[in-house]
């Protein structure tokens, strides 16, 4: 359906490093990777005509630090799945002619807060009113909380959730850019001391430093780019709840099953015809969610099926790839790594190749459970 | 941890807009009030002058019975500002008898997960801070 309007990812890449680096502000990490997402694409600055990033520093910021004078802007900020509505906002701007060639990048000093802007909390708002006074602090305390509802409706067990890590640091080990690469067991993870229990600390994501950028445009100038254009065959975007208390059934996420349900219609295909998977692993459940509310397994079996080795290397569904934000790296906005990987798989360049990864589903999360982007990127257009 | 009390800072405090202040003054009451809207009849939380439900802006307050079951919780061991002295302690969604769900703390019991069990009767009760009275629950029978 999109052969005549298609949609390529032309250039991406990440900072040269991720992880601790307390020389770069928050805007050097959006202009580092705007550089090299902009030469990985053979182009110029000059050639972009969209930018795309959150705010904070948000894309005016963005642009001008670049010497860009950019006549298509996207600021959406709905947390670390940002980067894959940008996509999404992009493949749209691009087809009705309101941009050519739109830049999106992130940056973000989350370990080093180089730069970094506050966190918001009014006091007067929802999240200041209704969850603050009862002690959270941060997603650790929140985002959290959904998990033992699910153990009890679907039977999760600890070790269950404990190897969720144990096989993302597998694909780690594999990744000479991960932060952690020491392959880890059951054991390990729930030795590891308690943050918000049932979570133990490998339990949860990195917090680290790094960027990256992403250069989209239509698909009739394949060809002109150095490396293989990655199609966007569908995509998706929902919202559900800014609060965690007010999600509607604790054991599913309504956005990503209506942001996937979007992305594979558009793309014409189902989980039957997906080679390789990335789902946002801010904590150790998120890719149970994110299984299950995509269709890959029914309520209740990712569980079992990650334990059982379904996803780790030589597995048949491989899932996040590049060692995900338990093991990878984890800025605070996640979102951006997640679709660099799916990028790399497409193409056939990642540190751990997948073979055949025809086809890429990246899942994005924003905030707890709050929102949600979902991109099918493919090696061809359909 | 032996920090000084002085060097701690406070316990959030929420601060009242105008469509939350009367579940604010009456918790100061002792009453959990709730929004229930009048088109649908779809009780709701957190307070907005709009149905979730049905869109209505037909809507009014009613005292719930303040009871509640144990929905699901956290145990959480890096304390928020104010909480030093409380850690490790649970951050829980409790279900309304009434069907909505809210964030609070559980007290009058160990916070841990031999004694949370999930689905237990609670019953709300309210935490003196900086002027405003926390909806905060207890087992049955205890308040």
């Amino acid at each position: 359906m999109n052969r005549e309007r298609g949609i390529i990812i032309a250039g991406a890449a990440e900072t040269d490093a991720v992880g601790k680096l307390p020389n770069h502000s928050t805007l050097q990490l959006h202009v580092e990777a705007a550089v090299n997402a902009v030469a990985d694409a053979g182009l110029t600055m000059r050639d972009i005509d969209g930018i795309a990033t959150v705010s904070a520093p948000g894309p005016v910021q963005v642009a001008h630090a670049l010497g860009i004078t950019p006549t298509y802007l996207d600021g959406t900020g709905v947390g670390g799945t940002s980067f894959l509505l940008h996509v999404r906002h992009a493949a749209a701007a691009i087809r009705a002619g309101y941009a050519r060639t739109v830049l999106i990048t992130h940056g973000e000093s989350g370990r080093s807060r180089v730069g970094a802007a506050p966190f918001p909390r009014g006091s007067s708002s929802v999240q200041g009113q209704f969850e603050a006074p009862f002690g959270t602090a941060g997603p650790t305390t929140a985002f959290t909380i959904p998990v033992l509802r699910y153990m009890k409706e679907y039977g999760l067990t600890h070790e269950q959730l404990a190897y969720v890590a144990v096989a993302q640091r597998k694909w780690a080990a594999r990744n000479p850019r991960a932060m952690f690469t020491d392959e880890i067991t059951v054991e390990d993870v729930l030795a590891s001391r308690l943050v918000a229990w049932p979570f133990h600390l490998l339990e949860c994501c990195l917090v680290t430093d790094g960027g990256g950028a992403l250069i989209v445009t239509s698909a009739d100038r394949t060809g002109e780019f150095p490396k293989p254009a990655v199609h966007v065959r569908g995509t998706g975007e929902a919202s559900e709840t800014p609060i965690i208390s007010q999600l509607a059934d604790f054991t599913e996420s309504q956005a990503f099953r209506l942001a996937g349900q979007a992305a594979f219609a558009e793309a014409g295909i189902t989980t039957a015809d997906v080679r390789h998977l990335m789902i946002y692993d801010a904590f150790a459940h998120v890719p149970i969610y994110g299984l299950e509310a995509l269709g890959f397994v029914a309520k209740g079996e990712a569980g079992p099926f990650i334990a059982d080795g379904s996803t780790e290397p030589g597995g048949r569904l491989p899932l996040n790839t590049n060692g995900g934000g338990l093991s990878y790296t984890h800025t605070g906005m996640y979102g951006m790594f997640a679709i660099q990987e799916g990028v790399r798989q497409v193409r056939g360049e990642a540190a751990a190749q997948v073979p055949d990864a025809e086809v890429s589903v990246i899942v994005g999360n924003g905030g707890m459970f709050a929102s949600s982007g979902v991109l099918v990127l493919g090696r061809s257009a359909d | 941890m032996n920090t000084p009390a002085t060097t701690q800072r406070p316990k959030a405090v929420p601060e009242p807009t105008p469509e939350t202040q009367p579940f604010w003054d009456g918790c100061a009451r002792g009453e959990l009030l709730l929004q229930r809207c009048r088109a649908c009849g779809k009780p709701y939380f957190y307070p907005r002058p709009i149905c979730p439900e049905c869109g209505s802006t037909d809507v009014e307050w009613f005292a719930a019975t303040g009871r509640a079951t144990l929905y699901s919780y956290v145990i959480n061991h890096r304390p928020a500002p104010g909480f030093e002295d409380d850690a490790p302690y649970a951050i829980a969604v409790v279900q309304l008898t009434e069907g909505p769900r809210m964030m609070t703390n559980i007290v009058g019991i160990p916070n841990t997960p031999e004694d949370l069990i999930l689905d237990m009767e609670l019953q709300v009760t309210f935490e003196q801070r900086g002027g405003i009275s926390l909806p905060v629950f207890t087992p049955s029978g205890q308040a």
